[in-house]
């Protein structure tokens, strides 16, 4: 796992010089301390810092193919390089170094721009191929390492995170209204739009070619895809065999995720998923550490359930515990990692558990991240289908009692006042659209627009629901409601959010490599094609999941409910009313006018509102995050002059 | 303060926070102007029962008590055992 960075020059733009390329690589450095190279060659300027995990010897990058044609810079790990490397060496290629760098290499150079295809992994990548004199930046398909890249002053530069780009000085530094809209609708800026003005982001599963002309071309190589609904949706095979299908592949996909030269270790978060793929990597034998995040609140903390498994794996378990004083103290640099405005605060107890990790000497860990979307584990779909049960019948008064069931672990639950009937029910004439599930939650996020400044809003471009919708797949009206769920739930939360500010961001700010065998692009395709039932029915979820893992795993651990992961939010930046020192300075009036961000007098409300500890809902807790990590953003890589947000 | 203009004052100033672009009147629906939602509700109940001194039962957990100013207003005198004047004939 490691960091990139680089430059491509055209015919106006200058030669990157070797020290620009070695300022990237130096803002990069927490992602790989082990190693660092760089080389600069003409128009072309590509730099690396490592974390050795496979061949630690033979690792050094960039690398070169054997033959000097292509050259290579490339962050993450090709799980299936062993079969590949096999098939390669068949075909009459041969290898100097055990890394799975060097198959990458050579893949492009039998497969072309096809070689994406071949992989199974979690990348980032820029290779340079001398003899077409082309450029190709690369990204996996679920989006699990990040790439972005601007194009400014005849130059095409890109890394693996955004501080890198900053360090040139055809840089811009202004946020970006639309996306900073979309991280307040969605948690996320969805790629290629980042929160910073004129700065990209590969989105996952594309390609970018640039040639010496630099003309550059963007091709979408994946996307997350589902059958047309079916007249009818009986499984055409018995759950059983599926159960068994589904307990192979994911036996292989952690198999070829313990490949390393270092420990790999596993998190655990209490649930379902975390808990299949380290009893997965037990039972193939790794003698893997376990790692959690615990919580003084009870409303939290789930340290028993972890405790639980680690105690039935037979692990040496680690348990961080995170007081909310330690999230407020964390907060300004998991913001400096995230790059981006959040509007929880769950990346932070990520951010202390990953510094942990690392103080112990692991480089590597397996998560269960993508499981819940992959095999329907979300309780919004689980909301989504009961509210179009609902719209079917929307006078029943009976069809809408079924979401009390929904969120019973909340303090407050959405489901328990009596208005929740009007808020559930809002949009059911939509129901057969997509986006219908998701409406709700990015309604509620859009509450915080209320403080926007009026700059701000008059920036903005277009509501970012509507901009998504005219950006779906043709066919995804013919697909199962549930499908465009979890389509939606992938390309917006898990890719913008989950995997980056809260995955990749947060373990790699400590050089930890996350890797997560349910985005195994096998065991997404099988997923993929399943009959929905066996992901959500009625009330359960992830029910294929469940019973596969059933003969594995401890029953409380197989049939708990689903408890999403959450930590504090405002609450955690006030000690006994008070603010902590940064937060109270962020959020004086003079400060916030200098911002020119957000509306102050309202926004000081806010402020006062969870000073006093008021702010109970959902919509006030993540606008007050929201504006908290904007201005931290701002303050960290932005100067604040008297234009905030990008002409 | 009289008992509407705690409430207006409460209604602007925590729930909402932000500027109305025009005057929030008395009959106005708090749910369609996205004032109250389903924790906004918990929050207005909270503010009833600390600054006026009354329980709110959950029987009483109704829009038509608690969706405007005129409403909240009505069920506040009601439970504080304000008459209500009878129309003259």
């Amino acid at each position: 796992m490691c960091g990139i960075a680089g430059i491509f020059a055209g015919p106006e733009g200058s030669f990157p010089a070797r020290r620009e390329l070695e300022q990237m690589a130096a803002m990069l450095r927490h992602r790989g301390p082990d190693d660092e190279g760089v080389l600069a060659e003409g128009p072309i300027g590509l730099a690396h810092v490592r974390l050795s995990i496979l061949d630690p010897d033979g690792g050094h990058q960039p690398l070169e193919a054997t033959d000097g044609s292509a050259c290579v810079t490339f962050n993450g790990e090709i799980f299936n390089h062993v079969e590949l490397r096999a098939e390669l060496e068949a075909r009459g290629h041969r290898f100097r170094t055990r890394s799975d760098t060097e198959v990458l290499i050579e893949a492009y150079r039998e497969f072309g721009d096809e070689f994406v295809h071949h992989l199974n992994g979690e990348f980032a990548l820029a290779l340079w191929d001398r003899v077409h004199r082309r450029l190709v930046l690369a990204r996996d398909p679920a989006g699990v390492r990040p790439l972005f890249y601007q194009e400014r002053a005849g130059r095409l530069a890109f890394a693996s995170e955004i501080k890198a780009l900053l360090v040139l000085p055809e840089a811009r530094r202004s946020l970006d209204a639309d996306g900073l809209a979309q991280v307040f609708t969605f948690w996320g800026p969805l790629a290629p739009r980042t929160a910073f003005a004129g700065i990209l982001a590969l989105p996952p599963g594309h390609l970018l070619v640039a040639r010496a002309d630099r003309s550059t071309r963007i091709h979408r190589y994946w996307d997350w895809s589902y059958p047309a609904r079916l007249p009818r949706e009986a499984p055409e095979r018995a759950p059983e065999a599926y159960a068994e299908e589904l307990g192979e592949l994911l036996r292989d996909a952690v198999r070829i995720r313990l490949r390393a030269d270092v420990p790999v270790g596993a998190y655990l978060s209490g649930g379902i998923d975390s808990a299949s793929v380290a009893a997965l990597a037990r039972s193939l034998g790794a003698d893997i550490r376990t790692f959690s995040v615990s919580f003084a609140e009870r409303a939290f903390d789930e340290s028993a359930h972890q405790m639980e498994m680690a105690q039935f794996l037979g692990s040496r378990h680690i348990c961080v515990e995170t007081r909310p004083e330690d999230i407020a103290a964390a907060f300004p640099q998991v913001i400096w990692h995230a790059e981006t405005p959040v509007v929880r605060t769950a990346p932070a107890p990520l951010w202390l558990l990953s510094e942990r990790v690392r103080q112990e000497g692991q480089k590597v860990v397996l998560t269960g991240e993508g499981a819940d979307e992959v095999f329907g584990g979300y309780d919004l779909f689980k909301e989504a289908q009961i509210r179009r049960f609902w719209a079917r019948r929307p006078d029943s008064r009976i069809r809408p009692r079924l979401l009390e069931r929904l969120y019973s672990y909340l303090e407050y639950s959405p489901t328990a006042t009596p208005f929740a009937r009007d808020f559930f029910g809002t949009g059911l004439e939509g129901a057969q659209e997509p986006g219908f599930g998701h409406l709700l939650r990015w309604r509620l996020t859009q509450r915080a627009w209320r403080f926007f400044a009026p700059d701000l809003k008059a920036a903005l471009s277009r509501d970012p629901v509507d901009a998504l919708r005219l950006d779906l797949p043709a066919g995804i009206a013919n697909w199962h409601p549930l499908s465009a769920d979890q389509y939606l739930e992938a390309r917006t939360l898990l890719a913008a959010y989950l995997l980056a500010a809260q995955g990749d961001r947060m373990a790699m700010a400590h050089a930890v490599e996350t890797r997560q065998p349910f985005l195994d692009p096998r065991i997404i395709a099988f997923a993929s094609s399943l009959p929905p039932r066996l992901k959500v029915a009625g009330l359960k979820d992830k029910v294929l999941l469940r019973r596969t893992m059933a003969p594995i795993l401890p029953p409380a651990v197989v049939w708990r409910p689903k408890r999403p992961y959450r930590a504090p939010d405002a609450a955690s930046f006030f000690c006994a009313g008070d603010p902590v020192d940064y937060v109270a300075d962020l959020f004086s009036e003079d400060s916030l006018r200098r911002s020119g961000l957000f509306d102050p007098q309202a926004t000081l409300k806010l402020f006062l509102k969870c000073k006093r500890q008021e702010a109970i809902g959902f919509a006030d807790n993540m606008a007050f995050v929201g504006i908290l990590s904007t201005l931290l953003l701002q303050h960290h890589f932005c100067r604040v002059t008297a234009a905030p947000i990008a002409a | 303060m009289d008992i509407k203009a705690r409430v207006r004052t409460f209604i602007l100033e925590d729930l909402l926070m932000v500027a109305l672009p025009t005057d929030l009147a008395d009959d106005a629906s708090l749910r369609k102007l996205s004032i109250l939602d389903s924790t906004g509700v918990l929050e207005l109940v909270a503010f009833l029962e600390q600054a006026f001194g009354i329980q709110v039962k959950d029987g009483e957990l109704l829009p038509g008590n608690l969706d405007s100013v005129d409403a909240i207003v009505s069920y506040v005198r009601e439970k504080l055992g304000f008459q209500v004047a009878e129309p003259q004939a």
